[in-house]
């Protein structure tokens, strides 16, 4: 690897990164197109398809430059929003199908995703949680140390 | 959309995804395999755009949202050379398992575009 002093995301986190980077696309290009098209029809469904893009993009984003202390800290707000807003969604699409007739990506837990927005949050909190900034270049350090003396 | 060719392009993304994502968790660095599936999609997918271009002329319009039948083409269109290009600047296993879940986001993309084609729910 390269010695870059910053830490770039590595691993299974890139995959994570990705799987981000294409519910971010899938998000904005959905909410696009209903804004465009039909906003009359369901604006509170639409403006959360768009918000939700938003989120999406912020977490790729944040994912990425999670080795600085305020990327980190955006990642878990983003990340803990997205959590937030797929249970929340998800419920209110049940309770109130009238309101949520027409599909975000959260609307019945992400189902048109494979439910994937549902599963990716948790996927999230455990990569932050697991790669603090800081941490994995403290060790490596120390690891450069304990091998020099 | 050809119903036909919609299936060659599933079975292919859905192949090539699964390949990937079993090469890439046995920890195989992308290979001229691996990329070669994802090549293989990626021809299928500028042939689809050609379709679509020609098919609302030649008999063949779309039912639903052409708007949203182009992002959604598009998109899936950008995924593949960008999943190739990351595994070519790093090239360690999880590269290729990244290019596994590109072609099956691919796949799942290819299947609403024919229901935006062809069936309308609403």
């Amino acid at each position: 690897m390269s010695s870059s002093p910053r830490p770039r995301m590595t691993g299974v986190g890139r995959v994570l990164v990705i799987v981000y980077a294409i519910m971010a696309l899938a998000a904005t290009g959905r909410s696009f197109v209903q804004i465009a098209q039909r906003f009359d029809e369901a604006p509170l469904a639409y403006t959360l398809s768009a918000a939700s893009a938003v989120v999406y993009i912020l977490a790729t984003l944040a994912l990425v430059f999670a080795g600085s202390r305020g990327w980190y800290i955006t990642a878990w707000v983003a990340i803990c929003f997205e959590l937030l807003g797929v249970l929340v969604i998800g419920t209110l699409s049940l309770l109130l199908p009238e309101l949520f007739a027409h599909p975000t990506v959260w609307s019945w837990f992400g189902m048109g995703y494979l439910f994937v927005p549902l599963v990716l949050p948790f996927f999230g909190i455990w990569w932050l949680a697991t790669h603090r900034p800081g941490e994995s270049a403290e060790a490596k350090d120390a690891a450069a140390a304990a091998v020099a003396s | 959309m050809i119903l036909w060719f919609t299936i060659a392009q599933i079975v292919v993304a859905v192949a090539a995804g699964l390949l990937c994502m079993v090469l890439g968790l046995a920890g195989r660095r992308p290979s001229d395999l691996s990329v070669a599936g994802l090549a293989l999609l990626e021809l299928l997918l500028v042939m689809q755009i050609v379709i679509a271009i020609i098919a609302p002329f030649a008999g063949n319009p779309p039912t639903g949202s052409l708007l949203e039948f182009w992002v959604y083409l598009v998109s899936a269109a950008l995924i593949p050379p960008a999943a190739v290009a990351w595994a070519l600047l790093e090239r360690s296993r999880w590269s290729t398992v990244i290019m596994g879940v590109a072609a099956l986001a691919v796949a799942v993309m290819v299947w609403r575009m024919q229901a935006i084609w062809t069936i309308q729910v609403a």
